[in-house]
């Protein structure tokens, strides 16, 4: 299986995927992905299955698309980010993980820390995983920033372990830089 | 080994809402499976080991309130939520009325549906525990109440359990307080109709007219009196079982229309002509023998035979060998408990006169006997003299003087547990002379003796 890929959908922040991808090391694609095809002018929201079904379409390596969109999925009001299990694509948004979405003073820094482990959990569903209910894993299911930010950026053992046996996204494919924050 | 993970099952005749559904509680780990109209939920529920539907209300054909009210009248074990993308008061009202567990509209906030499923599901785990216990522990209350070793009770003991799980009438026949009623009630506990009402009728102390209108209900206005409408007895079994007690002091007339509703399963009001079907499960007592009544004509052969499915016989105490003690040692827990009283059991010369005593009055007696027992003894054990019975008649014909003055002097230190003192007050002595007494006739204290239940 070839090496996963970070896709920015939109004009998600140019700055905050290079980061995301020097702290996973997961490489970036260059390029935009255009989101208009699932974009729902009534509900104002990005509809996060058909935006899968499209980054599929588009690319034929799995694929994690990051917005700033605000996504939903028809039955739920909002989605953090959804992933085909054990699948080929992935996105997840950084819209609701902003302290402004919640009338807060921008935050960079935990927006990003934020971010990172939704796009790990993203990750890790895209690799077979399921949710994971040891209290800090980042495969605990998560509905509000305050659970997000509960969780480490990290999987826990068992987590890892069937990651291990998976072997499927090769999350690593570049060489860590000397600074960066190894995932374990 | 580990659990296995809750079962879902969504209905919903939209497929991007069950795809997004299984989609979405499949990471959360669930186990999940989708039906896209309410018959093909239902042929799935049949098939059983569903924890909780999610279920929409508005789909072609059955909707999911229509879903929801076949689910509740068929006691399919599964707890539901029903979601809307139409949400109107009434028909929310109406879902939880029907038993849903919970009512959402969509889109729902992510959190709220996994909130809401996390409290179904323990909801329905707590409800599946504690029937669980509440049938264990009825297994267990149903006969351990019909106390006794004796070859007549455990035999007792064995039809009641053969009998309960058929849905038959019982003829249960034994003399006043045998504990027929005990027995009625360990059928019902031990049937499929337990979780209803068991309702009992004592035809004894009922009037003709009375009986009628207690057992068949009456519409207002049917006699004077009759303000309103009652339902009867056989209605407020309703899937139960009925228990009619004493049942050979029903008039011949009663007796005809008891044999209707056994046969047709439907009762008339008195004052109505509508007939009710009614579903009921028939346990009557009697302490006559209505075999005989049959003879004299005044019971029906044929309601004699419609009740006569199965009988079952229970034993007088005093035909129990060995059972008296038993019975002796458990009511005086039992009141001993309920009276925060400290007894732990009888003085040698009390049990002796319990066994040896013919109970007349049967189990019922006894009961009464100890719970008095416990109201005037003095802890930790119940004296000959706590206990309000005659003593057996004693033959006296080949004692001497001394013989006679010897047993007397015993039991009225028994009495008084051997407080001698009060002993030679209550024999007009001093107590140097009943202590003289006592070693000239060589009597001794008993040790004190306590049964212990088996």
């Amino acid at each position: 299986m070839p090496g996963v890929r970070l896709v920015a959908i939109g004009d998600f922040s140019e700055v905050l995927l290079e980061e995301l991808s020097r702290r996973t090391r997961i490489p970036r694609l260059a390029g935009r992905f255009d989101p208009s095809p699932a974009l729902d002018p009534a509900r104002g929201q990005c509809d996060s299955t058909r935006l899968i079904l499209a980054l599929r379409n588009r690319y034929a390596i799995p694929v994690v698309g990051a917005a700033r969109l605000d996504l939903f999925i028809p039955v739920f009001s909002y989605v953090f980010g959804e992933a085909e299990l054990g699948g080929r694509a992935a996105v997840f948004s950084i819209y609701r993980l902003r302290e402004e979405f919640y009338g807060l003073p921008p935050n960079p820094a935990l927006l990003l820390e934020r971010a990172l482990r939704e796009l790990l959990h993203e990750l890790g569903h895209l690799a077979g995983l399921v949710h994971c209910q040891e209290a800090t894993c980042v495969m605990r299911p998560s509905h509000s920033v305050e659970q997000i930010d509960a969780r480490d950026a990290d999987y826990c053992e068992a987590c890892w372990r069937l990651l291990d046996q998976r072997r499927p996204l090769a999350l690593v494919s570049d060489p860590p830089p000397p600074e960066s924050a190894p995932l374990r | 080994m580990s659990e296995p993970k809750p079962s879902l099952l969504i209905v919903d005749d939209e497929q991007v809402v069950r795809d997004s559904l299984v989609h979405w509680f499949t990471e959360e780990g669930y186990r999940v499976e989708a039906a896209a109209t309410a018959a093909e939920a239902l042929a799935r529920l049949a098939a059983g080991d569903v924890d909780l539907i999610i279920a929409d209300i508005r789909m072609p054909g059955m909707d999911g309130l229509e879903l929801l009210e076949r689910i509740q009248s068929e006691q399919l074990d599964a707890a539901v939520i029903i979601m809307t993308g139409y949400a109107s008061v009434e028909s929310a009202v109406r879902a939880l009325k029907h038993g849903a567990f919970d009512y959402i509209t969509k889109p729902f906030d992510p959190d709220d549906l996994s909130v809401a499923v996390r409290n179904a599901l323990e909801q329905q785990r707590l409800k599946r525990e504690n029937r669980m216990l509440r049938e264990q522990l009825a297994e267990s209350q149903a006969v351990s109440e019909l106390i006794g070793q004796s070859e007549a009770m455990r035999r007792v003991r064995e039809q009641i359990e053969t009998v309960a799980p058929v849905d038959t009438t019982v003829l249960i026949e034994g003399e006043s307080g045998t504990g027929k009623e005990l027995v009625a009630r360990a059928i019902h506990r031990l049937s499929p109709r337990r979780y209803n009402p068991m309702v009992v009728v004592h035809c004894g102390a009922l009037t003709e007219t009375l009986i009628e209108s207690e057992l068949f209900g009456h519409e207002k206005g049917a006699f004077t009196g009759a303000q309103y409408r009652k339902k009867g007895k056989f209605e407020a079994a309703m899937g139960g079982t009925i228990f009619l007690d004493e049942i050979a002091d029903i008039s011949l007339k009663t007796q005809t229309d008891l044999l209707r509703v056994l046969q047709e399963r439907e009762i008339v009001r008195v004052g109505g002509t509508q007939p009710i079907k009614v579903d009921f499960r028939v346990i009557a007592a009697t302490n006559r023998n209505l075999a005989e009544l049959v003879k004299e004509g005044r019971f029906r052969s044929d309601l004699y035979y419609r009740l006569n499915v199965f009988t079952i016989h229970l034993p007088p105490l005093r035909e129990r060998h060995g059972d008296t003690a038993l019975l002796a040692q458990y009511f005086l827990e039992k009141f001993s408990r309920q009276m925060n009283r400290k007894f732990t059991g009888f003085e040698r010369a009390a049990m002796e006169l319990l066994v040896s005593h013919n109970w007349p009055g049967n189990v019922r007696e006894l009961e009464n006997i100890i719970e008095r027992a416990v109201v005037v003894g003095r802890e930790p054990l119940i004296r000959a003299s706590d206990l309000a019975l005659s003593r057996p008649a004693e033959t006296t014909d080949d004692l001497t003087l001394e013989a006679v003055e010897r047993k007397h002097i015993l039991r009225v230190l028994e009495d008084f547990g051997w407080n001698q003192t009060q002993a030679a007050k209550a024999l007009g002595i001093d107590r140097v002379t009943l202590y003289h007494k006592i070693r000239r006739y060589g009597l001794k204290q008993p040790e004190r003796t306590r049964i212990s239940r088996a």
